[in-house]
């Protein structure tokens, strides 16, 4: 019994099983194959715009992955405005969440739901709903992870000693 | 080749988020939120950049690049500076992406009725 059903009365308790034998089932299957394409698909078009960029614009390798990212939070919030993503999204699940694109959705999908509330409340407060727990724990991890290279690995730092 | 591997990293990483999803009924927030310290914990051990080299776009695009950029920015500044650069190079990298996400947002919500 999990400590979430132990409040419960034996009734309830009956109850949450009962109920539990007759969810539906998700199909695990399915989905992980509908995210690995459309995931893929993603990283495939962000490859191309990378491309792009270091044909065309003669970025190197590793600068051309900032603006490769910006264009394709670009394209994401874009096609946030006309619904398109949130319906990708129902069918794709974690392929349009988890690349960068589905952050952008986050944010974006926000600020428009919540413009109602008003530009500083809505828009400026509620942005953040999703993403903003990313960004805080990320850098939170980034913040230890440096320590832990300041203790461990002093010789990686030059000046200020 | 490079397209290719862009497709099978960035798919298997989205798999597994959709299997923290359905498996382990995560909220796509916490999800997100754990690939991005899986990331960051990524760079840390110097594995996200032979990842990233290998892969492309299909290391850089999902949301663990975010975490690892994180720490880039950190590490950086922090071979610049000194131990400040922790504090002062976190946001280095990623600018590109939180800016970019956060401007185009508030314009859309200003010229965009919510659907549905």
């Amino acid at each position: 019994m999990s400590s979430k059903t132990k409040k419960f009365t034996p009734v309830q308790q009956e109850y949450q099983e009962l109920a539990k034998k007759h969810e539906p089932k998700r199909p695990v299957l399915i989905n992980c194959v509908k995210a690995f394409l459309v995931g893929g698909t993603i990283c495939i078009v962000g490859q191309a715009v990378q491309e792009m960029f270091v044909h065309l614009a003669g970025f190197d390798e590793k600068k051309a992955s900032n603006p490769t990212v910006a264009v394709m939070i670009f394209i994401s919030v874009v096609l946030t405005c006309f619904g398109i993503y949130d319906k990708l999204a129902q069918w794709a699940g974690a392929g349009s969440a988890v690349p960068v694109t589905g952050f952008a959705n986050t944010m974006s999908s926000a600020a428009i739901e919540h413009r109602s509330e008003g530009l500083v409340l809505g828009v400026g407060g509620k942005m953040f709903k999703i993403s903003g727990p990313v960004i805080v724990f990320g850098v939170v991890a980034a913040f230890v992870v440096g320590i832990l290279h300041l203790i461990f690995n002093p010789g990686a730092t030059g000046g200020g000693h | 080749m490079i397209f290719l591997w862009a497709f099978l990293v960035g798919g298997a990483i989205c798999v597994f988020g959709q299997i923290c999803f359905d498996v382990f009924k995560l909220t796509p927030a916490h999800t997100m939120t754990l690939l991005v310290v899986l990331g960051a914990i990524g760079d840390g051990v110097g594995i996200y950049d032979p990842l990233i080299k290998f892969a492309g776009a299909g290391a850089s695009i999902p949301i663990t690049s975010f975490g690892n950029a994180l720490v880039h920015g950190a590490l950086d500044e922090m071979q610049k500076t000194g131990w400040i650069g922790i504090i002062t190079g976190i946001f280095k990298v990623t600018s590109a992406g939180v800016s970019a996400a956060i401007i185009f947002s508030f314009i859309a919500a200003l010229f965009v009725k919510p659907k549905g």
